[in-house]
C-alpha cells in the first residue's frame, strides 16, 4: 500500500508502546463498534413493526446488566488510563545523561542550538540511540515542538522553558511540524528532523553543522554578558552592588521573603527578566534592571551556559557532551577555555574572552 | 407578551399572575428559584476571577503587597502604618446597607410602606456613598500616578513600593477589574432598589402585596455585599 | 379562543383551519414582541439554520482547499479565517444553541404540561441578545475575519492577531449570555412549572438531558463570558493577565478557556442524548431501558464533566500530577455515556421499531457517536495524546461527536418533530434515502481524517507540501464532504415543500407518547386547552397497543395517509387526563 501510509514510521523508544497503546485502544473501538452496531442492527430487523416474533416480557430495569456494562468499560477504562499515563511519565522524565539540545521557537520557524554552538534552522540533527533533551522556549507565541515518527509533541511557550525527551532509534528524515496554530504561516512551520550513526553525528558536529559557527553558546553569552553591562555589576565577588554569579548555578539562594530555590536556569531566566519577583537576600528591591523585552531569548540561553560555566562545579560535567564528541575538522573553540577563564576570579576575564568571541562570532553571522 | 387577563389558578386576584402561572405561589417560587440560579451565574462570574487573583498573587506575593500600599491612603490608625481609611468607610457602608436592606424585606413582610421606603432609602444613599468614594477618593489618585494599565503605566517608583512594574500591573488590572466589575453592579443594584421604592411609593400591589420582588431584590444586594466582603481583604489588607 | 370552540370546531368541521400558535396573529410585531415559547423557538430554528448554512459555506471552502497539498485559492491568511469562522460559527452560532433553543424551547413546556417557560419575557430577550451575538460576529468576519481558531489562546489572539479579534469576542460574550438565560429558564421550568402528576420520574427523558445541559450552562457560560472579557481588555486595554510579555500567564488562560469549553462540549451532546432518549423509545415503542441510569447519567456526565477540562492541556506545560487527574477523570466520564449507549440498544430488544427517518438518524447516532466518544479515549489517554494531539486525529474525534453525534440528533429532531410544529407531514421516503446519504457521507468525510491524524498531519494546515503523502486521505475527505452537503442541503427542499404540501399532520403522527403529542399538531398559543394531568408513566405503550389496532399498522408506517381517520381518532388536547 506503497500510496496509503496506514502508519507513521517508529523512530524512537517512544514509538513501539505508544503504538501498543494506540492499537490496544484501536480494538477496544472495534469491539465495541461491532458489538453495538450488531445490536442495534439486529433487533432493528428482528424487532422490526410486523414482524412476527417472540416478544413476551420484554423487561426495562436490570440492575445486574446495568452494572455488568458500567464496570466492564470502566475497568477496561482504568488500565488504558494506567498505560497512557506510565508513558506519558516516562516522556516528561528525561534520564539523567541526556544530551541537551536548545530549541527556539519563533513566528514562523524553528531555531535550534546544539551545546557546542552548532546552529541550525528548522532542522535538527540527532545521533541515534542517544537521549536527547530538547529545552524550548519561544519568543512570541505558542507553538509545538512535533515529530510524529518519534511520537513526541509538546508546547513551546513564551515565559517559560519546557521540555520533551526522546531516543532516535532509526536513522534517516523525519517530519517536523509546529503543532499548535501560531499565526498566518502556521503550516510552513515544519522542517525535516535528522537522526543520524552516531558516528556521522559527531562529524556533522564537529564540522560545525556543515556551518561555520564556531562561537559556543558559552562564549556567545560571555560576549553577551559584557556587551549588555551585566559585569558591571556581577563581578568575581559579591559587593554591596550586586551579587557575584560565581559558582552560583546549581547553589540555593535564600531571598528576602524568606523563601528559597535552587538556582536551576529557570530561575536565572527568571531573574534578568524579572529580577524583582525573588530578590537574593542583602539586596534591594529595583537595583538591577528588568531585562525583560530587551534581550531574546537566544541571549539568555547564552547567558545561561555561561553562568554556568563560571566555577560552577557542575560545568563540567555538563558540557562534557558538547566536547566529547568533537573530533576532527574545523575545532569550535573548546568550551573548557571558557569554563577555566570563569575559574578564575578577575572581573576583567570576560572582556579577554570578548575579543575571541567578536571575531568568531562574525563568521557565524554569516550563516 | 399575550398574557391572558383572567387568573387561572386560585390564588388572590389582588396581585396579578402572568399567563404562564397557575397562581401565585408558583409564580413566586419561580421567581425564587430564578434568582438563585442568577446568583450562582455571578457567582461563576467573579469566581473566575477570583482564581485569577490567587494565583497571581501566589506568583507575585512581595509585588501584591508593595502594590497594594498605595491603595490605603497615608493614615496612621490602630497602629497600623498605612491605614485603608477609604476602604474601611466603604466597607462599613456596604454593611449597614445590608442590614438596613434585611429590615426593609421584613418592613415588606409586614407590609408597612414607610418603613420599607425608609430602609430602602438609606440603602441607596449609602450605596451612593460607596460609589461617591470610590470615584472621588479612590480611583482618580490612580490615574494621576499613572497606575491604570495599559500604555499610560508608568508610575514612579515610590507609588509602587517596591513593588515590579510588571507584576503591579497585573495587581492593578486585576484591581480595576474586580472593583469595576463590583462597582457596576453596585450602579445596578441602586437602580432596581429604585425602581422598587417607586412601585412601593406608588402603591403597586405587585409590590405591597407581595413581598417576593422586595425579598428577591434584597438577596442580589446581599450578594453585590459579599462580593465586597470578599474583594476588601484580598486588595486592602494583603499582609507583609 | 376558548377550550371548548376548539375541540367544536374539530370535531364538526374537520375542513376548517383552527387556531394555533402560528396563526394566531400574523402580523410581523407579533413574532417579534412574542412570549410564546413556540414562536421564539421557530425564530431559533430560522436563525441557527442559517448559521449552519454559513458555517457549513466555510467547511466547504476548508475541504476545497485541502485537495491539494498546496491549497487551492486562498491565501494562508484567508484559510486561517476561513478554520476559524467555521469554528467559531459551528460552535457558537450553531451547535450550542441549536437543540436546547430550538426544540428545548418548542418542547419543554409541553412536555411538562406547562403553558410556557417560566420568564416568557427572558426568553424573548434571549433570542435578542443571541442576534446581537450573532450580528457582531458576522460583522467581525464581514470586516476582516478572524484568525485565532475557535479556541483564542492567548497570546496570539491578544496580542500578535491583527484581526476582528475582538468584536467576535465581544459577539461570543453575548451569545454566551443568550444561553445563560435559556438554561436559567428551563431550570426554574422544569422545577417549577411541572403539571400535576408530572413527577421527577415521569418526565421524559429529553427534559432530564435539558435540565442537565441547563446547569452546565449555567454553570460554566460565566466563565468564558469573563475571560473572554478579560482577553479583550488585553487587547484593547493592554490590560495584561494572559500574556507573558505584560507579565501573565497564557496557561491560565487555557485553563479558563477549557473550563468552559470541555463543559460547553457536553452543552452540544447532552440535548441530543436526550432526542436519541426519545426516538428510541418511540420508535421501538417501549419504555426507554433503564429509565433512572439513563436520566442519572445525564446528570452525572454534566457534574464529572467540570473535573476534566485538563485533557485539553496534557502537552501545554501543565503539571504532569494534574493531567494524570484529568486523565482519570476523562476516563471516568466515559462510563456514564457508555451506559447510556447501551440502554439504548437493550431498548429496541422486543420492541415493535418502525424505521421511520427520525429512527434512521437515531441509529446512525449511536453508531457515530460510538465511534466518537471511543477515539476520545484516545486523546484522554495520555501517552497517545501526545502523539495525536493538535492533529487531524482530534478533528475525526470531534466531527464524529459533534457532527456525527449532535447533529446527527438534531437532525433526527427536527424530523421527528416537523410534524408537531409545522402541522405538515414531509416525505419519509426522502427523508430515510437522505438521512442514509448524509450516514455514508459522513463517514467518507471523516474516517480518512483519523488516519491522516495518526499519520500526523497536523491541524489548522493549509499546506502540507512537506508531507505529500496526505493527500489521497484529504481528497477522500472532500469528496465525501461533498456528498454530505448533498444529504444537508436535500433535506432543506424536502421539508420547505412540506410546508406547502397537502398531507397535514395529526396531532400525533407517529403513535408516539408524551404530552406533546396530545396536544394538536400544531399547538395551540398557550399549549392545552387545559392544564393535564399526568396519570400514566413515562414511555408507557400499553394503553397506546389499543389504539394502535384501531388505526392499523399500515397507516402508522406511512403517517401522513389515513388521515381524516386521523382525526377522529385523536383530537386536540388531553385525551385521557380529562
Ligand atoms: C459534542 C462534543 C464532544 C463530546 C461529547 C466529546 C466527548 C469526549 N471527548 Fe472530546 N472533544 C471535542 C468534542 C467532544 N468530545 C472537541 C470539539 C474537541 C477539540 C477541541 C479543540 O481543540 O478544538 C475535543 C477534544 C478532546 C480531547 C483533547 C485532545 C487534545 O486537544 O489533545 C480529549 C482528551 O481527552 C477528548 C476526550 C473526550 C472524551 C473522553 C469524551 C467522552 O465523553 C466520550 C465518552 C463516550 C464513549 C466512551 C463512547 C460510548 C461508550 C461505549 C460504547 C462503551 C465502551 C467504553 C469504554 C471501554 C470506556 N476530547
Ligand atoms: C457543530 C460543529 C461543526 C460542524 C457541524 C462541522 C462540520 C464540518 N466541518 Fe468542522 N470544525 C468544527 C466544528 C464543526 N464542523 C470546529 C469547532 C473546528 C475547529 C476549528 C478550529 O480549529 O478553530 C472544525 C474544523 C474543521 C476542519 C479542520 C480545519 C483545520 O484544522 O485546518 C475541517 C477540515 O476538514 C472541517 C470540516 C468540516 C466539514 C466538511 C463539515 C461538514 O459536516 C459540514 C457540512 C455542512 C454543510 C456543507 C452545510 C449545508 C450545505 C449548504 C448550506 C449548502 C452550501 C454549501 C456548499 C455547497 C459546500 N472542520
Ligand atoms: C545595576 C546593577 C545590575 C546590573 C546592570 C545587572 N544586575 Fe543582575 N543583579 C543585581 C542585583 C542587585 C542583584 C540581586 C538582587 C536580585 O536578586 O534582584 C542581581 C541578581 C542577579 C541574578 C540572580 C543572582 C542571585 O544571586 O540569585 C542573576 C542571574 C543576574 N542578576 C544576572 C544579570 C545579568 C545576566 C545581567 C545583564 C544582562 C545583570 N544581572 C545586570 C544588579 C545588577
Ligand atoms: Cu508555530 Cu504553529
Ligand atoms: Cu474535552
Amino acid at each position: 500500500m506503497g500510496n496509503y501510509p496506514m502508519a507513521p514510521p517508529q523512530a524512537s523508544n517512544f514509538a513501539f508502546e505508544h503504538d501498543l497503546i494506540f492499537y490496544s485502544l484501536v480494538v477496544l473501538t472495534v469491539i465495541f463498534t461491532v458489538i453495538v452496531g450488531a445490536f442495534v442492527l439486529f433487533f432493528a430487523f428482528r424487532y422490526r413493526q410486523g414482524n412476527q416474533v417472540n416478544r413476551s416480557r420484554p423487561f426495562h430495569e436490570h440492575l445486574p446488566l446495568e452494572i455488568t456494562w458500567s464496570v466492564i468499560p470502566l475497568l477496561l477504562g482504568l488500565v488504558m488510563f494506567f498505560l497512557g499515563a506510565k508513558l506519558f511519565v516516562n516522556m516528561r522524565v528525561p534520564p539523567k545523561d541526556a544530551m541537551e539540545i536548545f530549541v527556539i521557537g519563533k513566528q514562523w520557524m524553528w531555531h535550534i542550538q546544539h551545546s557546542n554552538g552548532v546552529r541550525e534552522n528548522n532542522t535538527l540533527h540527532v545521533p541515534v540511540g542517544r537521549p536527547v533533551k530538547l529545552t524550548m522556549i519561544s519568543q512570541d507565541v505558542i507553538h509545538a515542538f512535533y515529530i510524529p515518527a518519534f511520537r513526541v509533541q509538546y508546547h513551546v511557550v513564551p515565559g517559560r522553558y519546557t521540555m520533551e525527551w526522546f531516543t532516535a532509534t532509526k536513522p534517516g528524515e523525519y517530519h517536523l511540524f509546529c503543532g499548535m496554530y501560531c499565526g498566518t504561516q502556521h503550516s510552513e512551520m515544519v522542517g525535516t528532523v535528522v537522526a543520524m550513526e552516531p558516528k556521522e553525528y559527531a562529524k556533522w558536529l564537529a564540522n560545525g553543522g556543515n556551518t561555520a559557527v564556531p562561537m559556543s553558546m558559552e562564549q556567545a553569552g560571555a560576549k553577551a554578558f559584557s556587551v549588555r553591562g551585566c559585569n558591571n555589576c556581577h563581578t568575581g565577588s559579591d559587593t554591596e552592588r550586586a551579587p557575584s554569579l560565581y559558582g552560583l548555578f546549581g547553589k540555593t539562594r535564600k531571598f528576602t521573603d524568606g523563601s528559597s530555590a535552587i538556582a536551576d536556569g529557570a530561575y536565572i531566566r527568571e531573574s534578568i527578566f524579572n529580577p524583582y519577583n525573588r530578590v537574593t537576600q542583602g539586596y534591594s528591591y529595583q537595583t538591577m534592571p528588568a531585562y525583560a523585552g530587551q534581550l531574546s531569548e537566544e541571549e539568555v540561553l547564552d547567558m545561561i551556559a555561561y553562568i554556568k560555566t563560571l566555577g560552577s562545579p557542575a560545568s563540567a560535567a555538563t558540557n562534557a557532551p558538547a566536547t566529547g564528541v568533537m573530533g576532527g575538522g574545523v575545532n569550535p573553540p573548546k568550551t573548557p577555555a571558557v569554563g577555566a577563564m570563569g575559574a578564575r576570579e578577575s572581573a576583567a576575564q570576560p572582556r579577554t574572552n570578548l575579543a575571541v568571541g567578536a571575531l568568531s562570532r562574525q563568521n557565524g553571522e554569516g550563516r | 407578551m399575550a398574557s391572558v387577563a383572567e387568573d387561572h389558578g386560585h390564588g388572590d386576584m389582588v396581585v396579578h399572575v402572568h399567563h404562564q402561572f397557575e397562581n401565585i405561589d408558583q409564580q413566586n417560587e419561580s421567581y425564587i428559584v430564578g434568582m438563585w440560579c442568577f446568583l450562582v451565574t455571578e457567582i461563576m462570574f467573579f469566581g473566575a476571577l477570583f482564581i485569577m487573583y490567587i494565583l497571581y498573587r501566589w506568583n507575585y506575593q512581595q509585588d501584591f503587597y508593595g502594590a497594594h500600599l498605595e491603595l490605603s491612603q497615608p493614615f496612621h490608625m490602630f497602629g497600623l502604618q498605612e491605614f485603608p481609611i477609604w476602604g474601611s468607610i466603604n466597607t462599613t457602608a456596604l454593611l449597614i446597607s445590608s442590614f438596613t436592606m434585611v429590615m426593609a424585606v421584613r418592613a415588606a413582610q409586614l407590609r408597612q410602606k414607610m418603613v420599607v421606603l425608609k430602609n430602602l432609602g438609606v440603602t441607596c444613599v449609602l450605596a451612593t456613598l460607596f460609589l461617591v468614594i470610590k470615584f472621588t477618593f479612590e480611583w482618580p489618585p490612580k490615574f494621576q500616578h499613572h497606575l491604570v494599565p495599559g500604555p499610560n503605566f508608568h508610575p514612579h517608583a515610590e507609588v509602587l513600593h517596591g513593588a515590579a512594574p510588571r507584576a503591579s500591573e497585573i495587581f492593578f488590572s486585576l484591581y480595576f477589574a474586580m472593583t469595576g466589575l463590583h462597582a457596576i453592579h453596585i450602579i445596578a443594584g441602586i437602580g432596581v432598589i429604585g425602581a422598587l421604592m417607586f412601585l412601593w411609593n406608588k402603591g403597586a400591589t405587585s409590590v405591597t402585596e407581595d413581598y417576593v420582588p422586595t425579598e428577591m431584590i434584597g438577596l442580589y444586594w446581599h450578594f453585590v455585599d459579599l462580593v465586597w466582603i470578599f474583594l476588601f481583604p484580598l486588595f486592602y489588607l494583603i499582609p507583609a | 379562543m376558548s377550550a371548548p370552540a376548539i375541540e367544536a370546531s374539530e370535531l364538526t368541521a374537520p375542513h376548517e383551519e383552527q387556531k394555533n400558535y402560528l396563526n394566531a396573529d400574523h402580523t410581523v410585531a407579533s413574532w417579534l414582541l412574542t412570549g410564546d415559547h413556540k414562536r421564539i423557538a421557530i425564530m431559533y430554528l430560522i436563525s441557527v439554520s442559517f448559521f449552519f448554512m454559513i458555517g457549513g459555506i466555510f467547511a466547504g471552502l476548508i475541504r476545497l482547499e485541502l485537495i491539494s497539498p498546496t491549497g487551492v485559492l486562498l491565501e494562508s491568511e484567508t484559510y486561517n479565517k476561513i478554520f476559524s469562522a467555521h469554528g467559531i460559527v459551528m460552535i457558537f452560532l450553531f451547535l450550542v444553541p441549536s437543540i436546547p433553543a430550538v426544540f428545548g424551547n418548542f418542547l419543554l413546556p409541553i412536555m411538562i404540561g406547562a403553558r410556557d417557560l417560566a420568564f416568557p419575557r427572558m426568553n424573548l430577550a434571549s433570542l435578542y441578545v443571541y442576534w446581537l451575538g450573532g450580528g457582531l460576529i458576522t460583522l467581525g468576519l464581514l470586516t476582516g475575519g478572524v484568525d485565532s481558531g475557535w479556541t483564542f489562546y492567548t497570546p496570539y489572539s491578544s496580542l500578535y492577531s491583527n484581526s476582528q479579534v475582538s468584536l467576535v469576542i465581544i459577539g461570543i460574550f453575548f451569545a454566551g449570555f443568550s444561553s445563560i438565560m435559556t438554561g436559567l429558564n428551563f431550570i426554574v421550568t422544569v422545577h417549577k412549572m411541572r403539571a400535576p402528576g408530572m413527577t421527577w420520574f415521569r418526565l421524559p427523558l429529553f427534559v432530564w438531558s435539558m435540565y442537565a445541559t441547563s446547569v452546565v450552562m449555567l454553570l460554566g457560560t460565566p466563565v468564558i463570558a469573563i475571560t473572554l472579557l478579560l482577553v479583550f481588555a488585553e487587547r484593547t486595554l493592554h490590560l495584561g493577565v494572559f500574556s507573558p510579555e505584560l507579565g501573565g500567564d497564557p496557561v491560565l488562560f487555557q485553563h479558563l478557556f477549557w473550563f468552559y469549553s470541555h463543559p460547553a462540549v457536553y452543552i452540544m451532546i447532552l440535548p441530543s442524548f436526550g432526542v436519541i432518549s426519545e426516538l428510541m423509545a418511540n420508535f421501538s415503542r417501549k419504555r426507554v431501558f433503564g429509565y433512572h441510569f439513563v436520566a442519572f447519567s445525564s446528570l452525572a456526565i454534566a457534574g464529572l464533566g467540570f473535573l476534566v477540562w485538563g485533557h485539553h492541556m496534557f502537552v501545554s506545560s501543565q503539571s504532569m500530577y494534574q493531567g494524570v487527574v484529568f486523565s482519570l477523570v476523562s476516563f471516568l466520564v466515559a462510563v456514564p455515556s457508555a451506559v447510556k449507549v447501551f440502554n439504548w440498544t437493550a431498548t429496541m430488544y422486543k420492541g415493535h421499531i418502525r424505521l421511520q427517518t427520525p429512527m434512521i438518524y437515531a441509529i446512525g447516532f449511536i453508531g457515530l457517536f460510538t465511534v466518537g466518544g471511543l477515539t476520545g479515549l484516545f486523546l484522554a489517554c495520555m501517552g497517545t495524546d501526545v502523539h495525536l494531539t493538535n492533529t487531524y486525529f482530534i478533528v475525526a474525534h470531534f466531527h464524529y461527536v459533534m457532527v456525527g453525534g449532535a447533529m446527527m440528533g438534531f437532525l433526527g429532531a427536527l424530523h421527528f418533530w416537523w410534524p408537531k410544529m409545522t402541522g405538515h407531514m414531509y416525505n419519509d421516503t426522502w427523508g430515510k434515502f437522505n438521512a442514509l446519504l448524509v450516514f455514508i457521507g459522513f463517514n467518507l468525510t471523516f474516517f480518512p481524517q483519523f488516519i491522516v491524524g495518526f499519520l500526523g498531519m497536523p491541524r489548522r494546515y493549509h499546506y502540507y507540501y512537506i508531507a505529500p503523502e496526505f493527500t489521497p486521505y484529504h481528497i477522500m475527505s472532500s469528496a465525501g464532504a461533498s456528498a454530505l452537503a448533498v444529504g444537508l442541503i436535500v433535506p432543506a427542499f424536502y421539508l420547505v415543500s412540506s410546508l406547502r404540501g397537502k398531507r397535514k399532520a395529526s396531532a400525533n403522527p407517529w403513535g408516539a407518547h408524551g404530552l406533546e403529542w396530545q396536544t394538536a399538531s400544531p399547538p395551540i398559543t398557550l399549549n392545552f386547552v387545559e392544564t393535564p394531568i399526568v396519570t400514566d408513566e413515562v414511555y408507557d405503550f400499553s394503553h397506546m397497543d389499543e389504539y394502535e389496532q384501531r388505526r392499523g399498522t399500515a397507516e402508522m408506517t406511512h403517517p401522513g395517509e389515513g388521515l381524516q381517520q386521523d382525526k377522529n381518532l385523536d383530537i386536540v388536547g388531553t385525551k385521557e387526563d380529562k
